[in-house]
């Protein structure tokens, strides 16, 4: 199999990772249950890859980190828990629907949107941002990566927008996180939504949310939190005001070592390798007659994505053909992305998306391109 | 049982604040340990810093320092 769907999942997790999860898998008790040394072992495991997670990000602390099962779980938190009726909050085409229905469900209950379109090659412009900006914004909501085009938000330009508007910024580090450094004060981001599973080299079942300090989120659940049984309601502080029930902290464990194996490694060299992989399959196939690239490839700043087209061929068809024949792993169809699909006119057809991973290799991708030639010259 | 002594012992608002300061503890190489709540402070649930009276204004310190912040303090029979 050649895997190269690596925007839904990597697939070669480091083998710290796994080590890491079968050693919590054994050790760890329930954290915060008690002061055993297995529910401490875990309580402590949990709290180093807090530590770990804030350091990458470069939270102000440990405890602005709260751990979710996945991105769309840390964004509905936060955008169910940010706004009230009459909030305007501005988002893009580019979202994925882990916003996107959240927000619609925010708007029927009374929250005002803008959704901001993007130019031909998929690109939003933080300008058009600014103008929407109203009296009564509350926040700008945006993906820092296309998952479909991998074209990428500039979140420093939205974050001087948003600082000097006095709004709230939430991002959507989805296909970003582990592949470009966030420094979350830096940039002015209020949340910060990311999942474990992808370029953080995680295991699925992983993720959390930066909330900056003094932002109070309504909580999504309430529940068991380890403290203050007898209060009726779940305590206030962070991260345990986000956070009820038990923890995935197996997963978690798996979590805090990857991201120390991103460290380790370096994030820059892990992304130029992904770019460089990414950079050789677009040279390969853009001048391929039939094939239709989408998304922005003259500016080098992306993340490794190259979503296409072959001829009036359905994306499904093409994938499956990808699989079967070469055991080329794609994702094909609409990548939850409905509006991004529809400024690309791809919403029938969908797109076949290749995403790169450093563990990919550069035959893998030669030996892609040609498929895709294959497949292209028997359409004609 | 063991028997009884007066202890400091410094309660949190959350397991991840308790975490942080047995952390901050070791790194100072101050005294105590975690212990779950006693009774005689709160019923339910949680972690709490226990300690020797005498490590007060140290553990003050500690905490000042590295930003953590007790729910309380008591000084109580553990």
């Amino acid at each position: 199999m050649i895997y190269m769907d690596n925007a839904a999942t990597t697939i070669c997790k480091p083998d710290v990772v796994k080590r890491a999860v079968l050693e919590a898998l054994d050790t760890f008790g329930n954290a915060g249950r008690g002061t055993s040394e297995a529910a401490l072992h875990a309580a402590r495991g949990i709290y180093a890859a807090r530590e770990e997670l804030a350091r990458f990000f470069h939270a102000e602390q440990a405890s602005c980190i709260a751990f979710t099962a996945n991105s769309t779980e840390s964004l509905n938190i936060a955008l169910k828990g940010l706004f009230c009726p009459g909030d305007h909050v501005i988002t893009t085409v580019m979202e994925h629907n882990s916003v996107l229905r959240p927000l619609y469900e925010c708007e029927e209950n009374g929250v005002e949107l803008t959704i901001l379109g993007c130019d031909e090659k998929g690109n939003i412009s933080p300008a058009e941002m600014e103008n929407a900006v109203r009296e009564n914004t509350r926040a700008i909501v945006c993906t820092h990566a296309s998952n479909l085009t991998g074209n990428m938000i500039d979140i420093e330009a939205v974050g001087k927008i948003a600082r000097k508007n006095g709004i709230l910024l939430v991002v959507d580090a989805s296909q970003s996180a582990g592949v470009y450094p966030i420094d979350v004060q830096k940039t002015g981001i209020s949340v910060l939504c990311f999942t474990g599973h992808k370029s953080l080299m995680g295991p699925q079942g992983t993720g959390g949310m930066y909330v900056k300090p003094g932002l109070h989120i309504r909580p999504l659940l309430s529940g068991g939190s380890g403290v203050d049984t007898y209060n009726r309601h779940h305590p206030a502080q962070m991260p345990t005001a986000l956070e009820a029930g038990t923890l995935n902290g197996h997963g978690i464990a798996g979590l805090a070592a990857a991201v120390a194996w991103i460290e380790e490694k370096g994030i820059d060299a892990l992304r130029e390798r992904e770019l460089a992989l990414m950079r050789q399959f677009y040279e390969g196939v853009v001048r391929i007659p039939e094939v239709k690239v989408y998304g922005d490839f003259t500016v080098r700043k992306r993340c490794p994505i190259v979503s296409l087209n072959i001829g009036e061929y359905d994306s499904s068809e093409v994938s499956d053909e990808l699989n079967m024949t070469y055991g080329i792993v794609t994702r094909p169809g609409a990548h939850c992305a409905p509006l991004m699909h529809r400024a690309l006119g791809t919403v029938e057809q969908g797109a076949v998306r290749f995403s790169f991973s450093h563990y990919n290799t550069e035959e893998e991708v030669a030996f892609a391109v040609n498929a895709v030639k294959e497949l292209a010259e028997q359409g004609e | 049982m063991r028997k009884k002594e007066m202890k400091l012992v410094i309660t949190f608002h959350t397991t991840a604040d308790a975490m942080a300061m047995e952390k901050a503890c070791q790194e100072h190489g101050a005294p105590g340990r975690l212990i779950p709540v006693p009774r005689s402070i709160s019923a339910g649930c949680g972690m709490a810093w226990c300690a020797p009276l005498s490590e007060r204004e140290r553990l003050l310190g500690v905490m000042k320092e590295r930003g953590i912040e007790e729910e309380d303090l008591h000084e109580c029979l553990v």
